[in-house]
């Protein structure tokens, strides 16, 4: 399992660089992983990556975009226009989660 | 366990500049077994950030007619994948009743139903057509067809709409 560091902290990651321990995650960290990806994280993407980690430490798996929707009460379009292109996977990496295995 | 400082972290490669791939969906049939398939793909398309058209066609207008969206159904009638005796499909209950499982399966693995499946993904940035001809034979207009169809078009302005998509017929 490969360890590579971002923002001067040693992660552990899968082959794609997904988190593979919820645990080493941190805000910074975060901050670091979206700057990686282009994505500057603001107060709706923190509402966003709040409720993945929330959800994720309840049920054991990462939400998929439309339980976000439903049941984190963040429209689909507007995880679109705040995780541009794949809003599912890019919400997972920078919550420090595996990507979603559900199909919808 | 020894990466080095100085090598590049690794990153998912979430491709950004896009690759230009576009899907193209035909849905011809109208049991509700016949009509996840086209819609769980666009789905799918769609989160991996593909341009995504569906585009429906004779019995696939069941899926976009509002009077039939909510009311599609499941028949064991010439399906032996279903591992039942075809003469009991025939019998008057049967229907409704392989109806309600699948759906409550269908629920159950937490998918929507077809309406608010539909609006997921034109909220995920997916189109819907509907077939000209299709809605000629069946003397349907845009206004009996769920809200969020773009446009009743021709075959040919389909398949102008999605050159140089990959496509599947469903």
């Amino acid at each position: 399992m490969p360890v590579t560091t971002v923002a001067g902290q040693q992660i552990h990651v899968n082959d794609e660089g997904f988190l593979t321990d919820p645990n080493e995650w941190n805000r910074d960290l975060a901050a670091s992983l979206a700057g990686q990806i282009g994505i500057e994280l603001t107060d709706p993407h923190w509402k966003a990556l709040e409720f993945l980690r929330r959800d994720f430490a309840e049920k054991g798996e990462t939400p998929t975009i439309r339980r976000v929707s439903t049941a984190g009460g963040i429209p689909v379009k507007q995880l679109f226009a705040l995780f541009p292109q794949k809003p599912a996977k890019k919400m997972a990496y920078i919550a420090g989660l595996p990507k979603p295995i559900g199909c919808v | 366990m020894t990466t080095l400082a100085s090598e590049p972290a690794v990153m998912p490669n979430f491709d950004d500049k896009v690759t230009g791939r576009k899907l193209a969906i035909i849905c011809s049939k109208g049991t509700l077994d016949m009509a996840y398939p086209g819609l769980v793909l666009a789905n799918a398309a769609l989160g991996e950030g593909i341009e995504t058209h569906l585009f429906f066609t004779f019995w696939g207008f069941e899926i976009i007619n509002k009077k039939t969206m909510n009311d599609l159904k499941f028949t064991v009638l010439g399906n032996p994948a279903t591992h039942m005796p075809q003469g009991l499909g025939g019998l008057p209950w049967m229907t409704a009743m392989a109806t309600a499982k699948m759906k409550k399966s269908i629920a159950d693995v937490g998918v929507p139903e077809i309406p608010e499946f539909l609006e997921l993904i034109v909220a995920s940035g997916g189109h819907l057509w509907a077939c000209r001809m299709s809605a000629d034979m069946n003397h349907l207009g845009k206004a009996d067809l769920y809200e969020e169809v773009e446009g009743i078009i021709s075959a040919s302005d389909f398949i102008e709409k999605t050159d140089g998509a990959q496509l599947l017929f469903i």
